[in-house]
């Protein structure tokens, strides 16, 4: 909300010399959020000062109209003669006052008004338009100022333009609507600056009269608990809207409509009370204020025809539907540029209905945002008085004696509390004399009995309804910058969990083996998917969707986590990035398919078994670790060439992963897979205690066409949560006799994994065999066709002596004996 | 003694005249110093210090004098030998540093030679801030909490003081599961946790929530649908505004110094009340010294207690949140959002595993 200091000023006794900083720091202090503080005196710089039009001469042979004018500035130009200016609107003619700003003066913008010649004539100064002085978006034309204007020609102008005032701009929480009107921000500096608050609500009405202004039969009072209206008659249709409403309704962002329809308006921004002007001549028989019926239709002020819900309150003649109670009128009933009478209506609807209406239409207007946050109820009344006194003042008529005001506000109970919570909660002493000040500042009515107090609250603050609600008004009325700092002692907590302890460890482990990490949104579509080829019956299909996504074409969240970290190397090596080694940790989405979780209250805890059954609708959420790999792994460089990163170094991350895991090596198998997205021949599953856990490899080459990565781009991917936890481990034996050192080279089948040749060495060598290593692979003629040799390195060892050469040799030619039994294995040169 | 009895001849201890000792040491010395390297020095050990030395001759010759002159001439053999082997200590020392300081020499190497063989790794900036200040909170006893980021509307709103159709839920930008009526959302916050929290433990509870939460905001410079905060719930006998102060203090100084101040302004959050937002003084801003929002805070609503199981009347606490990303925007200067969205390897990498 937008609104001038000159407004507040009427409400409240402001210091003249109210600095801006020490009026944010007054509104800051009290909850109210400035956006921003500007000085209208310091936007136009230089001489602007209202001038009469003397002489127009109508310039012709231009393609617009263009005037040359004489305008009398008094002694403003030095001279006291009638200064010569061109000026391009014909909105006026001679002897209207008008805005001036003289050569020498400085427009919003940087725009310097100078001498100059234009159009073949000398131009001293320009005419102003309201947007010229930013004070609108008004250019139809120059200012013309009423002829009653006190200023005479060569007086400053800014008074009379409003150019004299402070604008602050403040948003206000959803808890205080009050505060949404110059009534509750005038009221609020009042208490923070200590200065007396003029509460224009006081100044009083008649109540309702026997016979109604208009007839009117309410019958939802729990939608609509008041309305009151009155009417005023004969009005003059051409009246205009007096300067210092538009100047205000401008200030604030609202467009002028005309007269009836801008007092309604002016008055919901001075009173916070949202108010409707009907044609009395447009209605059709009584009014009624009901629920709407489903499906019944309605065309809203702004030319939309709406379908009404059921919940919908609307206000309704003879014709049906009028307006959409509280939110906006309809076409039919509106004041019109021929209006004579004029029905205002000033109500108190239900917020929670009010709300709803609001979204469920999309109609958030400023009336709407105001009856969601709660509007005093105690204000149709008061803001009828003054809405008849504006029109009759402006627009002339009669005000009907007649006054309707249907009542069924109910009063307020009181809320009570423990005089000493403030105190308790805040950690402050307050003096209970003090928290009885403070509440009745805010406008509570306190009873003390003993140690409680019970309070009533305003009528405008129907936030107020817990005692922590008033501890709040306490605190933020005595400072919260009195607030201490105390450090509460927590007990002894335990860590990280293993399962943090374990996504950290793995995520520090990746990055220091030369990883990037990516933090990627989760967001996908089935295109990703079909490229990625995983097929239709794959669990990575059992995706949750949206109801609302950003963007249609990625609808649904993640199940796995390599199509946002593709995309995210696709877009580095878009942007030049060649070597790419990328991982993230994250969660996935598995879609339950459960239903909807079981209703569950707040006035107590569900129970574990009701809230058990809605976290099992909840979609499972394991993390997962992925890695892509695209480019060189090691560079080229003085020491030699690069080397590309490939199947392998996936497989090497997936390993680094577990290993950080604290996953031992013997309860890790690798083996080949055919698994979307990878390469059928270059795919790894890798499994813990026989449950697969992930695979790594390189991504299949028409995944890597379809998706546009760089050519064998390699991948892994690893459930975090399917890894069982790491035992403790016993701890080795360390012997500190001499090993034994064997290397055997064992001649295979191309086909037999290395991994359980491997198995059956360590399975074959018995306890001696401390290590094996795997050094070379190779296949050649010699060998002969299908054939490969596969060299370890064997290092044996006791724990209690030095083996001799035989106790080797028998272990070793054990472990080749089990190679050789469980895959055909021969030594090498045997 | 081998020659004690040998008859005395003066002629046959030429090698024990006192000058032919002294020539002896003096040849010895001329002839190490001549010696290149350790090899050539080591060949001329035997002539100066060998059987044959004269050194080793006059020894020999001492069996030849009178008893009276023995002592005196054996003294006097020990101190020129003694001295040839000091000089020949010396010089061989000498040449062993020589030909260290020539092999050093050779093999010099440019050592300002890169060895970026393997490009470097890089945490995400916001992990590595989000780990960092649980590893504060946890260092304080407070243990890390934990909830799904596709999450029950109910522990996302209705338990914290949020019910349908209050205006703070339009104000979140909402994420919802589809089919319409699923009872879940996308979580708005972290505070969802908090509830999570009290109904999975028992007071005192200390806890600290770090995570992703969920907006419908595209991507902006300012904006990202997807982004970090981090939640702070304490429930506790006696809590009080002055201990969440207190501690976000001490969460301030922890991040950004001894000197940093925390200010608070009233706001409100449905599930705390009295509610706060927090700025903090920031003398390192790029714009210059200033205060900068940070987060919100409040007194747990008894209402959200309730919800939770956990009595007002026994038990109050505090909550606090804030944005990761705002956080590292400011402490590090960071003015585009997309820059920790993208994920551009240039931007991970500047961070380095710490912050």
């Amino acid at each position: 909300m937008r609104v001038g200091l000159s407004w507040l000023r009427e409400h409240v006794d402001l210091p003249a010399d109210l600095s801006a900083e020490a009026l944010e720091a007054a509104l800051v202090g009290l909850g109210i959020e400035v956006d921003s503080i500007v000085d209208l005196r310091a936007t136009v710089n230089g001489p602007l000062v209202v001038g009469r039009v003397l002489t127009v001469e109508e310039l012709t042979g231009f393609k617009k109209p263009i005037r040359f004018c004489t305008v009398d500035v008094g002694d403003a130009n030095g001279t006291g003669a009638p200064q010569e200016i061109v000026c391009g609107a014909s909105n006026f003619a001679p002897g209207d006052l008008v805005v001036v700003i003289l050569p020498g003066g400085v427009l919003p913008g940087g725009f310097e008004i100078g001498a100059r010649k234009t159009y073949g004539h000398m131009s001293a100064g320009m005419i102003t338009s309201a947007r010229e002085l930013g004070l609108g978006e008004d250019h139809a034309g120059i200012i013309v100022l009423p002829p009653d204007t006190a200023e005479r020609p060569g007086q400053d102008a800014r008074p009379v333009v409003g150019l004299d005032d402070v604008v602050v701009e403040v948003e206000i929480t959803p808890d205080r609507g009050y505060a949404m009107s110059v009534r509750g921000i005038a009221r609020e500096l009042g208490l923070a600056l200590g200065v007396p608050f003029h509460d224009p609500a006081l100044a009083g009405a008649p109540g309702a009269t026997e016979e109604p202004a208009y007839p009117v039969d309410v019958r939802d009072p729990v939608g609509c608990d008041r309305f009151a209206a009155r009417a005023v008659r004969g009005v003059d249709p051409t009246a205009v809207t007096p300067a210092f409403i538009v100047r205000r309704l401008t200030q604030a962002g609202i467009r002028t409509i005309s007269l009836p329809v801008d007092i309604t308006n002016y008055l919901m921004l001075e009173f916070g009370q949202p108010m409707h002007a009907f044609d009395l001549d447009r209605l059709r028989g009584p009014l009624v204020v009901r629920r709407a019926a489903p499906g019944e239709k309605l065309t809203t002020l702004d030319g939309v025809a709406r379908t009404l819900d059921a919940e919908d309150m609307v206000i309704c003649d003879d014709t049906g539907p009028i307006s959409l109670a509280a939110v906006m009128g309809g076409e039919t009933s509106e004041v019109h540029p021929g209006t004579t009478d004029v029905l205002f209506e000033a109500a108190h609807w239900d917020p929670v209905m009010v709300g709803r209406t609001a979204r469920r239409h999309k109609l958030f207007s400023e009336a709407a945002k105001r009856w969601e946050r709660g509007v005093d109820p105690a204000l149709p009344l008061v803001a009828l008085r003054r809405a008849v006194e504006l029109m009759t003042a402006h627009g002339g008529g009669t005000v009907g004696d007649e006054i309707l005001d249907f009542d069924a506000v109910r009063p307020r109970g009181p809320v009570e509390m423990a005089v000493d919570l403030p105190t308790r909660r805040v950690g402050v002493a307050y003096e209970p004399a003090r928290v009885v000040g403070l509440l009745e500042a805010v406008g509570c009515t306190v009873t003390v009995n003993g140690e409680r107090i019970s309070a009533v609250p305003p009528t405008w603050r129907p936030d107020l309804t817990d005692p922590a609600d008033l501890v709040e008004e306490v605190v933020r009325l005595d400072g919260y910058d009195k607030v201490p700092g105390r450090l509460p002692l927590a007990p002894a907590g335990r860590g990280l969990t293993d399962a943090q302890r374990r996504r950290r460890s793995v995520a520090r482990a990746l990055a220091e083996t030369g990883h990037v990490e990516v933090l990627s949104y989760p967001f996908v579509g089935t295109p990703a998917l079909d490229a990625l080829g995983v097929p239709d019956d794959d669990p990575r299909r059992d995706l949750v969707k949206l109801a609302n996504p950003l963007s249609d074409e990625e609808p649904f969240l993640r199940t796995t986590l390599l199509p946002p970290l593709l995309a995210t190397l696709r877009r580095n090596v878009g942007r030049g990035a060649r070597d790419l080694a990328l991982y993230e940790v994250g969660v996935v989405f598995r879609g339950r398919g459960a239903g909807a979780p079981p209703v569950m209250g707040v006035d107590d805890r569900p129970s574990v078994s009701v809230f058990a059954a809605a976290d099992a609708v909840v979609p499972e959420q394991p993390w997962h670790v992925a890695v892509v790999l695209a480019g060189e792994q090691e560079s080229a460089g003085w020491w030699g060439g690069g080397r590309p990163a490939s199947w392998a170094d996936a497989v090497e991350a997936a390993r680094t992963v577990l290993d950080t895991a604290g996953i031992p090596d013997e309860r890790v198998t690798v083996r080949s897979a055919a698994v979307a997205p990878w390469h059928p021949g270059r795919c790894a599953e890798i499994a813990v205690d026989g449950v697969v856990v992930g695979w790594a490899g390189e991504l299949h080459p028409g995944v890597v066409a379809a998706l546009d990565l760089p050519k064998r781009t390699a991948a892994a991917e690893l459930d975090l949560d399917a890894l069982p936890a790491a035992p403790v481990t016993p701890a080795p034996r360390v012997s500190g006799f001499p090993p034994a050192l064997i290397d055997v080279a064992l001649v295979v089948g191309t086909g037999v994994p290395a991994a359980e040749v491997q198995a059956a060495i360590v399975a074959g060598a018995g306890d001696l065999l401390e290590s094996v290593r795997l050094f070379d692979v190779y296949a050649s003629e010699q060998l002969g066709e299908g054939r490969k040799s596969l060299a370890y390195k064997l290092t044996f060892r006791a724990p209690d002596r030095t083996l001799t050469v035989e106790e080797a040799v028998a272990a070793r030619d054990a472990a080749v004996a089990e190679a050789a039994n469980r895959f055909g294995a021969t030594l090498r040169g045997a | 003694m081998t020659y004690r009895n040998d008859p005395y001849d003066p002629k046959q201890v030429a090698y024990l005249d006192p000058a032919a000792l002294d020539a002896a040491v003096a040849e010895a010395d001329k002839a190490f110093a001549g010696a290149a390297d350790p090899d050539a020095l080591t060949q001329l050990r035997h002539l100066h210090l060998g059987d044959k030395a004269p050194v080793s001759l006059a020894r020999r010759e001492i069996g030849a004098l009178p008893p009276a002159a023995k002592s005196d001439a054996g003294k006097r053999v020990n101190e020129a030998r003694r001295q040839i082997q000091d000089l020949f200590d010396a010089r061989s020392a000498a040449l062993a540093a020589e030909q260290e300081q020539r092999v050093l020499a050779e093999e010099r190497v440019d050592v300002t030679l890169p060895w970026d063989r393997r490009p470097r790794g890089a945490r995400h900036p916001l992990s590595t801030l989000m780990e960092r200040i649980g590893d504060l909170f946890v260092g304080m006893g407070y243990e890390i909490a934990e909830g799904p980021e596709a999450e029950l509307e109910w522990t996302n709103f209705d338990a914290l003081n949020i019910p349908p159709d209050h205006p703070a839920r339009g104000l979140m930008d909402t994420f919802h599961i589809a089919p319409e009526g699923s009872g879940l959302v996308l979580r708005t916050h972290t505070s969802p946790v908090q509830a999570r929290a009290m109904l999975t433990r028992t007071p005192p509870i200390y806890v600290i929530a770090p995570g992703r939460v969920y907006r419908t905001d595209e991507l902006d410079a300012t904006h990202t649908p997807v982004f970090h905060q981090v939640e702070g719930l304490v429930v506790d006998r006696g809590i009080t505004m002055a201990h969440l102060r207190g501690t976000l203090d001490h969460f301030a100084r922890a991040m950004f110094g001894p000197d940093a101040r925390t200010r608070f302004r009233p706001h409100y959050f449905p599930f705390t009340e009295p509610s706060a937002e927090f700025d903090i003084w920031f003398p390192q801003h790029r714009d210059g010294p200033q205060w900068v929002e940070w987060g919100g805070c409040g007194m747990v609503n008894p209402r959200v207690l309730r919800a939770c199981g956990i009595d007002p009347e026994e038990f109050s606490g505090f909550a606090f949140g804030m944005g990761i990303e705002r956080s590292l925007m400011f402490r590090h200067g960071i003015s585009d959002m997309r820059d920790m969205v993208e994920g551009d390897v240039r931007f991970t990498r500047a961070f380095g595993m710490e912050l």
